[in-house]
């Protein structure tokens, strides 16, 4: 472990210290155990106002459960979370949460999925639905309001749930493996439509993947996280492409290889770790 | 902030495959439908034939002509009418009421795990009971007018709705649900928003069900002692050893159901959105 840091410091600076004073989300040794199975163990992650950052892991490391404990919907066993420098209490009322799995309510349409939170808002159903138009077009689903989530493809539930979430103007925006459902080219196109939203309003976004591509290509940080159980942080690298990148050109630049093949070298070994342990258990 | 465009192509929406219009092997639905009347015919005419030739005594079973005359009696006398009437009122409110109870139960219990397991072994005694037996208790608390036969219904349908929303409320997607508190809904909203649209979906499911129970509950109502309804038609001609029109009142009893099953299925299709089924 020791060593994989060593190499993330040789490769790329750290975050800079000055960055944990404003920070967005702070991690404070934070421990998660479930009866006698730890998900995470001691970890400590910072996300900088507006800053974009990927935690990349292998599948079944607890990466879900980091977002949990960032949306507030899980408490710690041990540890701190706090938001803009405030100890978190109950729901993390500052962010929004697109989750991995659909959550649209398969009963409302588009347009009334997305101003759901308006309306938990209590604001006026006329401005709501006006708003809630706007989002939509923005996401690329104009004329699709009154369709049920049944009757849209992956991706616009995708788009219809990144509408939802970004309509009620989350500070910070945690992601979990939003995209891992989409095919390849749709998956490329919501990434650059998040890029754009993102660079647009500059949410500091807490974004979960095991696509290492993906991490480097969106983030301005990846963080490594180990194999679970006790999952934490291993290495962290800063990510130095230039803005704005488009996700499928920035993968061709001699750049992304470099830091590919860097950050890679450091997942391996936890890659194989994870492998090992569920061919054991294949075993059992 | 620029407006964000896409090249996706968004209208590939998958339409609804269309069925089509034939199956293999079968014939279409006109041949269909001309076949089960002539089916219909035939058993009619079975049942003339073993009654004329006196296989079947006729006193048992009947006439099927005098059983058709005497549908047709009571359509052209009109006397049929107020007794489907009050059927169709005692069946409509045991419906109704029962589905209310049931929502506002399930969700109830489905919310509170504590009372769930509290009455849990009540809730079982009061399902597993043949809550027929009941009717003649209605009846004494009731009188003979048409709310023992509604409180009758109300009882059937309760625990088809009841069990129905206890599993939907407590089957809600847990994703659903973070989802709607993450975009902040509080404890009312949630319930509103979330649980009882969950819940509904499972109610429609039951809806054939919760009609049949309701209409099981007006007729044995009736039957068990009434001044109106078409159980009191069939318990009349019962009693006088009318077996003509014990047959045309168990026959335009069927024809009810179907037209109430029907109308059932024509509301389902307004009212289901949302879901692919």
């Amino acid at each position: 472990m020791i060593a994989s840091l060593k190499r993330a410091d040789n490769l790329a600076t750290m975050a800079p210290a000055a960055r944990k004073a404003e920070a967005a989300l702070t991690f404070d040794h934070v421990t998660v155990r479930f009866d006698d199975y730890t998900a995470v163990a001691d970890a400590s992650i910072t996300v900088g106002d507006g800053e974009f950052v990927s935690i990349v892991g292998p599948t079944g490391c607890g990466k879900s459960t980091l977002l949990n404990v960032a949306a507030g919907l899980l408490e710690p066993t041990a540890g701190d979370i706090s938001v803009y420098g405030k100890s978190l209490e109950g729901l993390n009322r500052q962010a929004g949460y697109l989750f991995q799995a659909d959550a649209l309510m398969p009963w409302r349409t588009a347009l009334s999925n997305v101003t759901a939170g308006l309306e938990y808002r209590r604001m006026a159903p006329k401005d709501a639905e006006e708003l809630g138009r706007k989002w939509l077009a923005r996401v690329g689903l104009n004329g699709h309001h009154e369709r049920f989530p049944h009757q849209l493809s992956g991706g616009m539930r995708k788009r219809v749930a990144l509408a939802q979430t970004l309509i009620m103007d989350p500070k910070i925006i945690l992601m979990d493996e939003p995209f891992s459902a989409l095919d390849v080219q749709t998956r490329v196109l919501m990434e650059n439509e998040l890029l754009a939203l993102w660079m647009a309003d500059k949410k500091s976004v807490m974004f979960i993947t095991h696509d290492l591509e993906e991490a480097i290509s969106l983030s301005d940080r990846v963080i490594i996280l180990s194999a679970g159980p006790g999952t934490h942080p291993i290495a962290e690298f800063v990510i130095d492409l230039p803005r704005p990148r488009d996700v499928s050109e920035v993968r061709m630049t001699p750049r992304f290889v470099e830091l590919h093949h860097h950050i890679w070298e450091t997942m391996r070994e936890e890659v194989l770790k994870a492998y090992e342990r569920n061919q054991h258990k294949l075993a059992d | 902030m620029s407006e964000i465009s896409t090249s996706l192509p968004t209208s590939a929406v998958a339409t609804p495959r269309r069925r089509p219009v034939k199956k293999a092997g079968l014939p279409s639905r006109g041949t269909m439908v001309a076949l089960q009347i002539a089916l219909l015919f035939a058993a009619f005419a079975t049942w003339f034939a073993l009654v004329k030739l006196k296989i079947l005594p006729v006193f048992f079973f009947g006439d099927p002509v005098l059983v058709l005359q005497q549908i047709v009696d009571w359509v052209v006398t009109g006397e049929v009418f107020v007794h489907l009437a009050t059927t169709l009122i005692e069946t409509i409110l045991g419906f109704l009421i029962g589905i209310a109870f049931g929502v506002a139960g399930g969700v109830w219990l489905g919310l509170s795990p504590l009372t769930a397991a509290l009455l849990d072994p009540y809730i079982k005694a009061f399902n597993a009971m043949p809550r027929v037996v009941l009717g003649p208790i209605f009846i004494v608390w009731f009188g003979l007018g048409i709310t023992s036969k509604v409180v009758l219904g109300v009882t059937l349908v309760f625990f088809v709705v009841f069990f129905n929303v206890f599993q939907g409320v407590r089957e809600v997607s847990p994703v659903v649900l973070a989802n709607a508190r993450m975009l902040g809904a509080n404890r009312s909203q949630l319930l509103r928003t979330v649980y009882i649209p969950s819940a509904m979906s499972w109610v429609f499911s039951s809806l054939h069900m919760s009609v049949g129970m309701a209409f099981v509950g007006a007729v044995i109502g009736e039957y068990l002692g009434s001044s109106r309804g078409i159980g009191y038609l069939i318990l009349q001609a019962e009693s006088t050893f009318d077996v003509n029109a014990v047959f045309a009142g168990i026959l335009v009893l069927t024809v009810f159901a179907l037209l109430l099953d029907t109308s059932v299925t024509l509301v389902e299709r307004r009212l289901i959105v949302g879901r692919p089924t």
